[in-house]
């Protein structure tokens, strides 16, 4: 098994998604609230994984971007569970790095009136335990 | 391996009987056959009407005449060609295989398997761990009848 | 003292390649009872069958095995050539030496081996086989078709011009179905109700055909070729005979209050109503949920409108009872319920309407007369955005996994009408894949891209919200341009998901008819028997089968059709005779085998039984052998073995038994 395949393996592995389930219609990406901050759409981790191009997911910034919020796993018709895929990636980085991605002391400073409470559970996250 | 041990080992055949539904098994059987499937002789099957239709009294003469294991194959539950069939058989084997085990005829020996009539490959897997399962647990002991051995 | 035969087939190469036959042969030979054996190229062909005919005239054989392929491809086969020869069929046993032994073993040995074990349980089963005779029962000349959509009629309609009656039962007040809901069919643009009205005026008409609509099948008894339904006729408080179908009664109603359901709750309708102005029969009937007269006991009003006196407000519900000899489910589709889907908003807003709903808002005798509008404000819709696959494809909770086959094509032509009603419109269509296989279906969505504009995106609506200025805000995503899109509409179209009327279930359980997990009935066989239910004489018109368009619809009613007309033709249907028998003198009466017996075919009587000399009034079982499919389910319920089943009995299930393990 190659490298890329032996991650695209790994990720699946901890997210338990069958990545073969998709077919393809985009509502993840059409629910994402976060949608145009990210580079790689999260319709598009499934089809990267898929295609063990896993690399490019680690170095993308949607890892960080993704909000947690779960809306592609609730309107996902084939039970694919996007936003698992994501979180599998974010923590093969971590894990891989032992780096994160925000220090706590910045965040504060980045918090503001509209940033609802999903955001802050989500972005504690996307820690090392 | 010692001398007596390979005289003692020398070739375990299991003997396995199927009993089969004429709709479902018996036709899933058919499959795997017209498709090659391959599972071992030791399997032989008799076809019932139904699964409903075997007997507890025919899986204990089968253990008695010194079979080592038995399958019962009938269609999906809720697929039954006589509609409730196949859930009378699950409810009396459940109590046929718990008192069997008790008697010591373990539980891999005993199996109760839903197989359509498409499922070729399923049939031919079912045999094959079955068999497996049986080369696993040895020769059956316990319900044969000796008396029925010297035949 | 039995005389047995055993026919060992080559079956050219396919047994003989792995089985020795001539050593089956000998091996059988010295079983006791067998008195001849022998093993031949072709066991099935002319000369086979000579063979085993020479046979049992020369030998003066008892019972015959043959080994050679499945019993299921060639038992009736040698059970023929037996009775040409003069023996009774059920004296032949089949050892099942190809599908089961040749087939799937390499090894020559091990394969003959098994061959000669088949063999002997086969011999051991025969030698107790007894002569049976198949019973003959009578087929009724009657069909009874289950919904009065197209596929009923249609099956109706085609049963009846090849000379049979028919019966039509339909749970509303009128024929019609869903087709009558439709403005126009694709992919020629017809108007639905211009085509399927004749058909309804010609099932009206037709002599051979009788409708009973407001009714529901309540019970099924009986087998293939002998029925016995009981209808529930529903009262409907209008005389039948004497209303004229004027419609007064409607008009003055002072209940006006109800969801209309033929126009999807669009609009309201009157207390006592037709479903639509077509309505076969064009009687009324009075929902007394809604009528005044039944809820307060004062009204009375369109009793005193009716010139022809029909309104009776004592009328009461009816049981008939018929007898058919083949039955037709033809009850059709609904479309699923879509409190699950909340991100679409259609709870929320009027504007957020089903592809059925906008059928009836485009159709000339609809809610608005035709005029397309924003229910929410009259408004004509500017921006029309439809939703492709809601609910359909979707194997989570929420919806079916199946692709409900006909959106596609409904879609680009309610779009493309939108486009030829309302130039000015823009018409966004949100899709996973367009899917188009038939006749001219493929052309016909080009035509909605490629003539009318129709802007197809490829991608999903993740969420529909409200805009502040009161039109709705749609969120999807273009996986082409790699955008998310939000925009405008006014008037959003769901694709909804179709699925089996919610009653098929509870009929298929009368019926004793199989059904999916997605409530549709199942097919004899998927591919050579898709009209034909599996439980005999139960036959399978339209959707309630699976999603299918008109056309197909109709094919699959005529196929229906001709599968009923070739049972109703025959004049007597042989019976199988395997099945159980009960003997008095072990009967204890205690009535285990009654209740499992899943067709109804034990009953207890009181039978004089000479026991031991003394003669005694017993209560006993007794088996209708009509009724009796011969599943052993008693069999084996019967504490004390009274029970027992003819061709499967346990004397001979156990003597396979003791041969295999011999």
């Amino acid at each position: 098994m190659s490298a890329d395949a032996k991650l695209a393996q790994q990720i699946r592995e901890i997210s338990g998604v069958d990545t073969r389930k998709c077919m393809k219609c985009g509502r993840c990406s059409a629910s994402c609230p976060a949608y145009n901050e990210m580079d790689i759409r999260p319709h598009q981790f499934v089809s990267y994984v898929q295609n063990g191009n896993v690399e490019a997911l680690m170095n993308s910034k949607s890892i960080w971007k993704c909000l947690s919020c779960f809306a592609c796993v609730e309107r996902c018709p084939r039970d694919v569970k996007p936003a698992k895929v994501i979180e599998a990636v974010r923590l093969s980085v971590i894990r891989q790095r032992g780096e994160n991605f925000l220090s706590p002391d910045e965040i504060p400073a980045l918090l503001d009136d509209e940033t609802p409470q999903q955001l802050l559970a989500s972005a504690y996250r996307k820690y090392r335990k | 391996m010692s001398i007596e041990a390979k005289n003692e080992n020398k070739e375990f055949k299991p003997l396995i009987v199927a009993f089969c539904c004429n709709w479902c098994s018996y036709a899933g059987a058919d499959l795997a056959g017209s498709s090659r499937l391959a599972y071992p002789a030791d399997v032989k099957i008799i076809r019932v009407p139904c699964s409903c239709r075997v007997n507890p009294l025919f899986i204990l003469r089968a253990f008695q005449k010194g079979a080592d294991g038995v399958i019962l194959c009938g269609c999906h539950p809720g697929d039954c060609h006589y509609s409730t069939g196949n859930y009378y058989a699950r409810r009396r084997m459940t109590l046929l295989f718990s008192m069997l085990d008790y008697l010591g005829v373990e539980n891999g020996r005993t199996r109760v398997e839903w197989v359509s009539a498409a499922e070729g490959v399923k049939f031919s897997q079912t045999m094959n761990e079955f068999v497996e399962k049986i080369y696993s647990l040895g020769e059956n002991v316990r319900l044969e009848d000796l008396r029925c051995k010297k035949n | 003292m039995q005389r047995i035969g055993v026919f060992v087939c080559h079956c050219g190469t396919n047994i003989a390649g792995t089985v020795d036959v001539k050593r089956v042969v000998e091996a059988v030979k010295k079983e006791p009872g067998v008195v001849y054996a022998e093993d031949y190229q072709y066991m099935c062909s002319e000369a086979g069958q000579q063979k085993i005919a020479d046979a049992v005239k020369n030998e003066h054989l008892t019972g015959i095995v043959i080994c050679s392929c499945s019993p299921r491809m060639h038992e009736g086969t040698f059970r023929k050539a037996a009775e040409k020869a003069g023996l009774n069929p059920y004296l032949v046993e089949i050892a099942n030496i190809r599908e089961q032994c040749s087939w799937i073993h390499k090894d020559m040995e091990e394969g003959t081996e098994k061959a000669v074990i088949l063999a002997r349980a086969a011999i051991a089963k025969v030698m107790l086989n007894a002569p049976l005779q198949p019973g003959e029962s009578r087929v009724v000349k009657r069909a009874l078709v289950i919904g009065g959509g197209i596929a009923g009629i249609q099956t109706a309609l085609d049963i009846a011009d090849a000379g049979y009656e028919v019966d039509i039962v339909e749970k509303t007040p009128s024929i019609g179905g869903r087709m009558s809901q439709l403005d126009k069919t694709f992919p020629t643009l017809d108007c639905s109700s211009c085509i399927l009205t004749p058909k309804m005026g010609e099932v009206n008409a037709h002599e051979k055909i009788n409708i009973y609509t407001y009714s529901e099948v309540e019970k099924v008894s009986g087998f293939v070729g002998d029925f016995s339904v009981d209808i529930r006729k529903k009262a409907r408080y209008v005389d039948m005979d004497k209303c004229t179908g004027c419609g007064l009664c409607q008009e003055k109603c002072p209940s006006r209050k109800t969801p209309n359901e033929f126009n999807r709750g669009l609009n309201t309708r009157p207390a006592i109503y037709t479903p639509f102005a077509q309505a076969v029969p064009n009687v009324p009937v009075i929902d007394t949920e809604a009528c005044i007269k039944f809820k307060t006991g004062k009204c009375g009003v369109c009793s005193k409108v009716c010139a022809a006196g029909a309104i009776d407000y004592t009328q009461k519900d009816e049981i008939i009872t018929r007898e058919y000899g083949a039955i037709v489910v033809a009850t059709g589709f609904d479309t699923i319920n879509l409190d699950k889907f909340d991100e679409y908003y259609y709870n929320q807003s009027k504007d957020v309407i089903t592809a059925l709903e906008l059928e009836r808002l485009m159709n000339a005798a609809g809610p608005t007369g035709g005029n397309v509008v924003r229910l929410s404000n009259g408004e004509h819709p500017k921006n029309i955005v439809f939703i492709q696959c809601v609910g359909s494809r979707d194997v989570t909770c929420r919806g079916k996994s199946y692709c409900s086959k006909i959106c596609c094509m409904y879609t680009a032509k309610q779009a493309m009408l939108l486009k030829d009603h309302y130039p000015d419109v823009d018409v966004h269509v949100f899709y996973i894949d367009v899917r188009t296989p038939g006749k001219n279906f493929d052309e016909f969505y080009r035509r909605a891209v490629e003539e009318y504009d129709v802007d197809y995106i490829k991608g999903q609506v993740g969420k529909v919200s409200e805009a502040e200025n009161g039109r709705l805000l749609v969120q999807g995503v273009d996986l082409i341009d790699n955008r998310q899109i939000k925009m405008e509409a006014d008037l959003v179209v769901l694709a909804t998901a179709i699925e089996p009327n919610k009653d098929v279930r509870k009929i298929a359980t009368m019926l004793t008819a199989s059904i999916d997990n997605n409530n549709f009935l199942t097919e004899a066989h998927p591919k050579l028997r898709p009209v034909e239910s599996p439980t005999a004489g139960i036959f399978l018109s339209g959707v309630c089968q699976g999603p299918k368009d008109i056309p197909e619809t109709v094919a699959q009613a005529g196929a229906a059709a001709i599968k009923v007309v070739g049972l109703l033709a025959k004049d007597k249907l042989v019976t199988n005779p395997c099945t159980a028998q009960s003997n008095p003198l072990f009967c204890n009466g205690c009535s285990a085998c009654e209740k499992v017996c899943p067709y109804g075919a034990i009953s207890y009587e009181e039978q004089q039984v000479m026991d031991g000399g003394v003669r005694e009034n017993r209560r006993v079982a007794v088996v209708n052998s009509a009724l009796c499919q011969g599943c052993g389910a008693c069999t084996v319920a019967c504490p004390s073995g009274a029970m027992d089943l003819k061709g499967f009995s346990n004397r001979q299930i156990l003597a396979e038994v003791d041969a295999i393990c011999r």
